[in-house]
């Protein structure tokens, strides 16, 4: 009766949800300065106030930082918005809805996660609008930087999962907004991003060395600059499968159960 | 099947709360349940449950012979929900709430767009269907709630409490749209505070208080065991009066009557005499009467006449979740 094979069904339901949340970014634009405001200003204040210090002049630590920031982006992105929203959502009896539909259990998160990669998506391109304004420039070729986004858009999702683990098992929302915060910290900014590690105290080399953001801003490094890819990329895919094997099936499982 | 959906002994407990300690429900196809309670009764529980959001600690509950928790799947195949708090994306408008829901629900695709807008023409919100639900009337949310739970043609409809926070004349509209609902041969469970409410649309009543039924049957049956359908309210001029209003009510409706705040003195009544009989009684006991009424028993005096004594607790036990 139903010519649709059930992975089929569950696809299309996927895509209904995350419709859903993209017109709803549509409808409040100012999700999108959220997003921006944090890497933008992160852009302005290192660049100019360090950059000279730090790098010897403004352009120079603009081409070391800009891959960063992209990766600290989704980074961001998807450690507060994703989790948060699904909390609100959960809260407003909308996912009592989807939960009483002969839908799969897992479509509503997908759908949640699925939306806000996109969303990334237009963030990171507005992110390059802007450094190409204050004079960044890729230089490889065009290819290399979309695989760029696609490895910062991976992580993002991947680490998304946490949040919403966190949001479908915790009623409180400002409680999933402290994990998430607390997550951010050592996560974006144990990294190589503002700098190398090698000036750094030995624990935080340690921490920096396994920090699945590091391996992704290292890949997103040789994307956009030449240089090594092969080792940080296949590191940041493997850590990006690695959390979405045990965090997805976690988080359907507790959303399943969820009273 | 002998029935829509059915409950057996059901339990749910949240943490040291008792919620329903064992609750029997049965409505015959095509019929409205009415379950009937205050705060905090377990009613929201209950539907939860039928409507497999909820996992019972004990008992069963089935939906079209199907058991709510091994066989969840086909169960909401067959249902439609409406919650207390409107289940609609408020970002959304009317017509792309129905139309996600639509395509959640694997409708063929030349169908979707014509199933919405029947149902925003069905419901009375053709005019509404391009704005954003945000700026709907508590009205209109309710309405399109009716409309989402009803895009999968569901043979079993849940409705809690569907009227709540609504004015009167709103209810009233949706009061006809439930009833159309049923006599389209759907099963509905309606929960509800007012017992008005129920007499107006249920076949059944259930009345359950604390987590447990403590009266059930008919309309009818419900109102003649709590006097016959009419409450007499007096309130005499003179406050000090309200003694002798006590007397004469208690001699013309056979009970004892109920003492509210500010010298109302009310009581059930049966027969077409009660009436005449107490406006003649405080007439020969020269009671000077401010206010004289008839009406039907409010849910509080249903209680106060199946249990004997006032509810406590009126507010604010309702456990959602």
């Amino acid at each position: 009766m139903n010519p649709w094979t059930p992975g089929a069904r569950t696809a299309r339901q996927i895509f209904a949800l995350a419709g859903r949340n993209l017109t709803k970014v549509r409808r409040n634009p100012g999700l999108f300065l959220d997003t921006l405001f944090m890497p933008i200003t992160f852009l302005l204040l290192f660049v100019y106030l360090f950059g000279g210090a730090v790098a010897g002049s403004s352009r120079d630590y603009l081409r070391y930082l800009f891959p960063g920031i992209l990766v600290m982006t989704t980074v961001l992105a998807g450690l507060t918005a994703t989790g948060l929203s699904i909390n609100r959502d959960i809260k407003k009896g909308i996912f009592d809805r989807f939960r009483s539909l002969p839908i799969a259990r897992s479509a509503p998160l997908l759908g949640s996660v699925l939306a806000d990669s996109a969303r990334y998506l237009v963030t990171l391109a507005t992110l390059f609008v802007v450094s190409f304004l204050m004079g960044f420039r890729v230089e490889t070729e065009v290819l290399a930087a979309l695989a760029a986004c696609g490895v910062a858009v991976v992580l993002g999702f991947a680490l998304s999962w946490v949040t919403v683990l966190a949001g479908v098992a915790i009623k409180e929302e400002a409680i999933v907004q402290t994990i998430a915060f607390l997550g951010i910290f050592p996560l974006a900014f144990g990294t190589t991003m503002v700098a190398p590690a090698a000036t750094m105290p030995g624990w935080l080399r340690a921490w920096i060395d396994v920090n699945p953001v590091t391996q992704a801003v290292e890949a997103v490094r040789g994307l956009l600059l030449g240089g090594p890819v092969a080792a940080p990329l296949t590191a940041t895919l493997l850590w990006s499968a690695a959390l979405l094997v045990v965090l997805l099936p976690a988080s359907v499982a507790v959303y399943r159960r969820r009273v | 099947m002998d029935y829509a959906f059915q409950t057996r002994g059901l339990v749910k407990r949240f943490g040291p709360t008792v919620a329903l300690a064992g609750i029997d429900l049965a409505a015959r196809p095509g019929t409205v349940l009415a379950v009937l309670g205050p705060n905090g009764a377990g009613k929201t529980t209950a539907i939860r449950i039928l409507a497999t959001l909820l996992r019972p600690d004990a008992g069963e509950a089935m939906v079209g012979g199907l058991d709510v928790v091994r066989r969840a799947g086909e169960v909401r195949r067959l249902i439609g929900l409406t919650g207390q708090y409107a289940s609609l994306d408020e970002d959304l408008t009317g017509r792309e709430n129905l139309v996600l829901i639509a395509r959640l629900l694997d409708l063929p695709r030349s169908r979707i767009a014509s199933t919405a807008d029947e149902l925003l023409d069905r419901f009375g919100l053709s005019d509404h269907a391009g704005r954003r639900v945000s700026a709907y009337s508590g009205g209109m949310r309710r309405r399109l709630d009716l409309a989402a739970s009803m895009v999968g043609d569901p043979r079993v409809i849940f409705l809690d409490e569907p009227t709540t926070g609504l004015d009167p004349g709103r209810r009233e509209d949706l009061w006809r749209t439930i009833r159309s609902l049923a006599a389209d041969g759907r099963s509905v469970l309606l929960t509800t505070q007012y017992l008005e409410e129920a007499d107006a649309l249920a076949d059944d009543i259930v009345v359950i208080d604390e987590g447990h039924v403590i009266a059930m049957g008919t309309p009818a049956e419900l109102k003649q065991s709590v006097g016959g359908g009419h409450a007499v309210v007096v309130r005499p001029a003179d406050p000090a009066q309200t003694r002798v209003v006590t007397k004469v009510l208690m001699a013309a409706a056979g009970r004892e009557p109920d003492r509210l705040a500010g010298g109302v003195v009310t009581v059930p009544v049966s027969g077409s005499r009660a009436l005449t009989d107490v406006v003649l009684g405080l007439d020969a006991a020269g009671v000077d009467v401010a206010e004289l009424s008839l009406r039907l028993p409010s849910l509080d005096e249903v209680y106060f006449a199946l249990t004997g004594h006032h509810r406590t607790g009126d507010d604010g036990k309702e456990t959602v979740e």
